[in-house]
């Protein structure tokens, strides 16, 4: 089994940094990421991607070229096409690779295992043709594969940055299905100060949305009531808007309202998650160098809780330092002295946040959603399933789990555990956080009996089953 | 086929020939699966064993696990697997997988 | 008294006893516990199951019989009751060999244990061919299986939302998220719970699995049960591959497969490993090479909840006349002997069960 100081997992902007980081201050490290290329979601195999289409993506997208070149150093191997499938205690990481399961040891670990897109669950959100935003993105950035007639449906600044750059590749939305209202901007607009200090970001949404306007898309805001038509897949997208009922025909849905921690190989581990109410999710409780409440789990970027690219490269480096600094390459002084530059960004990049959550809050119908709504894509598990259980004394997920399996799947409950999460707190009066989550176990990521048992190392002993197990 | 489809391919990648559910298609080489499929005018992927409803891809990263396909008697996930010369994909244990 | 009976445990144990008082116009409370309560009721294998059972101890292996007895007719009137099916097949299961050793030595076993049982223990012997004509998909290293045919599996999951629809149907009170902290009898029974719930009651009923442990020696019982973990694997859904269950894997009514179990001594620790996992899938293949290509989807670990020669424990305090201990490891295979048979016993009727053997008079030597 090979073993390295420091393993991280995931190879985005969080990931990239805190192994450059670390390898800079002589640390072994090992980067196990699922894709065949470094950049995680957000820089979506950049190295290919940047001469075909670095102008259609932006100069943000091109950013992750620079991560990508500290990467490729000596001593850091970059392990692409890695599932990781189970972590056990300090540390032996499992995952398979080109279809066998390999075993590799760590010191340390890094999660840096992103953001999922939060589920929006609405009536005919599993037909074929509903996806999300960021998949969109992702056909867009990997594949240059774009949609010729989608609506985007939803809030929040990704789905301006999309919208921007299906113009610039001459296939613009249909429609913009917008959720957020103009109450919500003008709450928001008490974060202005924190908004102002991060105004880049704001400048940019504008300058996106600007385009947006000036192309002609036509922008439907205040929506409510949405739902996607089709029977084999999407056909239409119906809504209110104002006092008027639209249809908008079309064959490709994104559906997009905020991202959300993918805590799945943090839970795993046992670390303590709090809810975080202005974002409307669970986030592992850290200390402010990404130290998780077991020994030696660090985690960084969009899974500590959502802050974006820079944000995570930044924390990444933070994690870094502390974890050179406990293995003794590094003194506090010199740790403290090197971390203040990216502490600086890391506060610089987290200042809009506030303002950006208040201003394109989740829509609220997907949160709670009707009874007939699917929540569990796996298992076909619906919102008044759930209110079901919750009737006959389920408190928490893993009861819910065991009556009516959402959560089975294998997604895990990816997509229908932060709903379940909420459905059951609404149904018993209990917090989030008094309801909790599911229980996540090996496999992260579902793995082939061939590729279990080829990692076995005792013959089956057929004589210790003799007790029955029902 | 390729006619149908509600997508606009930016690159010009070689292409070769895979076989999905009894239908050949030229896909582009080293592309990814589930992109490559709905490019080619595959709007659904499978049916769901729980209902049968139909399912196509959702999150393009691995996660939601709506793209399942089947090769070589294994599902897999199509956002996740590249594209070679004679790939051969079938709906997710359609006619019972594992004989 | 506020209820009748008082139920210590809200899983299979609890609630099959809370259904059966429930059907005998009894009042009942069940103070059930929280998300994160180690629940061999969702943790188990669901088999509802005979062979194997009570080798030393014939009454055990009757008394698992009498319950896959009259288990279809008690799941079909809760599936009524409550219009939610509980999926349940007794067509027979198999212990599976991959030695001849193994087998011969099962064989003469069983053949003491059907001496000791008046005959009744109807089970085959297949050969490797006669078990790939049931089991085609049986792997070259299987010698041969022994096919019992009182055996069968369930939903144990549906059985278990039922059983919670069906209670509180009946006019059963379930409290949840309770942990209870003591256990007094001034008069009646006074449970107080760690949220300073308190419940009275005439009767009650020690059902809370693991926790019995603890709770056990305060109302004067010995209670000597430890956890065994138990890690058990599922695949994706599969089109129909097993066609009966075995110790080994079970192919379940939505379609995966379940394949277990480990036999571990490592305390109330419920984690999985690697090399649980390995093991269970290498001898899953070896059993349905087949597998090989299955995707493992979920896995678990769960405590088995066993007294110190695997029996089930039923016990009236002699400290706290009234108070009643219910354990036992195969909560669901005995789940109808507990709604039909063992209130009769809890009520002292002619027509109680004998159940002398499973009192803790056994662990009085110790």
């Amino acid at each position: 089994m090979t073993r390295s100081d420091l393993v991280v997992v995931g190879a985005g902007p969080a990931g990239m940094a805190a192994a450059a980081q670390a390898a800079e201050l002589g640390l072994s490290v090992t980067v196990l990421d699922e894709q065949a290329c470094a950049g995680g979601q957000i820089y979506r195999d950049v190295d290919r991607v940047v001469p075909l289409r670095g102008d259609i993506l932006g100069a943000d997208y091109v950013h992750g070229t620079t991560l990508t070149a500290a990467l490729r150093r000596a001593a850091i191997s970059h392990v692409t096409g890695a599932v990781v499938w189970a972590i056990e205690d300090a540390f032996r990481i499992s995952y398979t690779r080109e279809g066998r399961g390999v075993q590799i040891e760590a010191d340390r670990i890094l999660l840096a295992t992103g953001a999922l897109e939060r589920s929006m669950p609405l009536p005919g959100w599993t037909l074929p043709g509903v996806m999300t935003a960021g998949a969109g993105q992702i056909l867009l950035k990997q594949s240059g594969v774009l949609a010729r007639n989608a609506v985007l449906v939803g809030s929040g600044p990704l789905l301006y940055l999309i919208a921007a750059q299906m113009l610039r590749a001459g296939t613009p939305p249909k429609a913009m299905i917008e959720t957020q209202s103009r109450g919500d901007l003008i709450g928001a607009t008490r974060h202005i100060g924190g908004a102002l200090r991060g105004a880049s970001y704001l400048v940019k949404g504008l300058r996106m949305l600007a385009s947006i306007i000036r192309a002609g898309v036509p922008r439907h805001t205040g929506v409510t009531d949405i739902a996607v038509e089709g029977t084999d897949k999407a056909e239409a997208v119906t809504f209110q808007s104002g006092r008027r009922s639209h249809r908008i025909t079309c064959d490709t849905v994104f559906l997009h309202h905020g991202v959300v921690p993918n805590t799945q190989a943090a839970r795993s581990l046992g670390v303590t998650h709090s809810w975080n109410t202005a974002q409307q999710c669970f986030v592992p409780q850290l200390d402010d160098w990404g130290q998780s409440d077991r020994a030696g789990v660090f985690i960084a970027g969009d899974g500590a809780g959502i802050g974006g690219a820079k944000a995570a490269e930044h924390a990444g480096t933070l994690a870094a330092l502390q974890i050179a600094c406990e293995a003794g390459r590094l003194s506090r002084e010199e740790r403290d002295r090197r971390a203040a530059a990216p502490r600086a960004g890391l506060a610089h990049e987290l200042a809009a946040r506030p303002f950006l959550d208040a201003a394109y809050p989740p829509y609220a119908p997907a949160l709670l959603p009707d009874d007939s709504t699917p929540i569990c894509r796996c298992e076909e598990v619906t919102a008044g399933d759930i209110r079901s259980y919750a009737k006959l004394g389920c408190i928490g997920p893993n009861q819910t789990k065991a009556f009516g399996r959402a959560g089975m799947g294998p997604c895990q409950g990816r997509y229908c555990g932060l709903s379940v999460t909420a459905l059951l707190a609404d149904a018993t009066g209990r917090t989030p956080d008094e309801t909790g989550y599911y229980r996540i176990r090996p496999p992260l990521k579902p793995v082939t009996l061939g590729e279990l048992a080829g990692m076995n190392i005792t013959a089956p002993d057929t004589a210790e089953k003799e007790k029955a197990h029902d | 086929m390729k006619t149908a489809s509600p997508f606009l391919e930016l690159d010009n990648e070689p292409r070769v020939n895979v076989v999905f559910d009894g239908n050949a298609l030229s896909l582009p080489e080293g592309a990814n699966l589930a992109a490559a499929l709905m490019a080619a005018g595959v709007n659904v992927f499978r049916h769901t064993p729980v209902s049968g409803a139909p399912r196509g891809p959702f999150c393009m990263m691995g996660a939601c696990f709506d793209c399942l396909v089947e090769i070589d008697g294994t599902t897999k996930q199509a956002c996740m697997t590249v594209v070679t010369d004679g790939l051969e994909i079938t709906r997710a244990h359609r006619d019972g997988a594992l004989t | 008294m506020e209820t009748d009976y008082a139920i210590i445990g809200g899983g299979i144990v609890g609630l099959s006893v809370a259904w059966g008082l429930l059907r005998r116009g009894r009042t009942v409370t069940v103070l059930d516990g929280d998300d994160g309560s180690f629940r061999a009721s969702r943790g188990n294998f669901g088999l509802v199951w005979v062979q194997s059972k009570g080798m030393n101890q014939p009454r055990y292996a009757s008394w698992s019989q009498q319950s896959a007895a009259i288990w279809a007719d008690f799941a079909n009137e809760v599936a009524g009751n409550t219009g939610q099916p509980i999926p349940l097949e007794q067509n027979g299961g198999y212990d599976l060999h991959f030695s001849e050793e193994t087998l011969e030595a099962t064989v003469a076993k069983y053949e003491k244990l059907k001496a000791q049982l008046g005959g009744n223990y109807p089970y085959e012997v297949l050969g490797h061919n006669a078990l790939r004509k049931e089991e085609p998909h049986i792997g070259p290293k299987v010698v041969g299986a022994i096919l019992h045919h009182q055996d069968g599996h369930a939903n144990p999951l549906k059985l278990l939302k039922a059983l919670a629809a069906d209670v509180r149907r009946m006019g059963g009170h379930v409290l949840v998220g309770k942990t209870v902290t003591d256990v007094s009898k001034p008069d009646g029974f006074h449970i107080t719970c760690a949220d300073g719930t308190i419940v009275t009651s005439g009767k009650v009923v020690l059902s809370a699995g693991l926790g019995a442990a603890q709770l056990g020696p305060k109302m004067g019982f010995k209670a000597p049960v430890r956890p065994q973990r138990g890690q058990v694997l599922i695949t994706e859904k599969l089109p129909k591959m097993i066609n009966r269950p075995s110790l080994i894997a079970r192919q379940v009514d939505e379609g995966g497969i379940q394949i277990g179990a480990t036999n571990e001594e490592v305390g109330l620790d419920d984690k999985v490993t690697q090399t649980g996992l390995s093991g269970l899938a290498a001898e899953a293949i070896a059993a349905y090479p087949a597998l090989a290509r299955a995707q493992l989807v979920r896995s678990w670990g769960a405590l088995r909840v066993l007294s110190p020669d695997g029996l089930p424990i039923y016990q009236q305090s002699t400290e706290m006349p009234g108070a009643f201990l219910v354990t036992c490891h195969s909560g669901i295979t005995l789940a109808a002997a507990h709604a039909r048979l063992l209130p009769e016993w809890l009520e002292g009727t002619d027509a109680a069960p004998d159940l002398e053997v499973f009192s803790e008079d056994r662990f009085s030597v110790s």
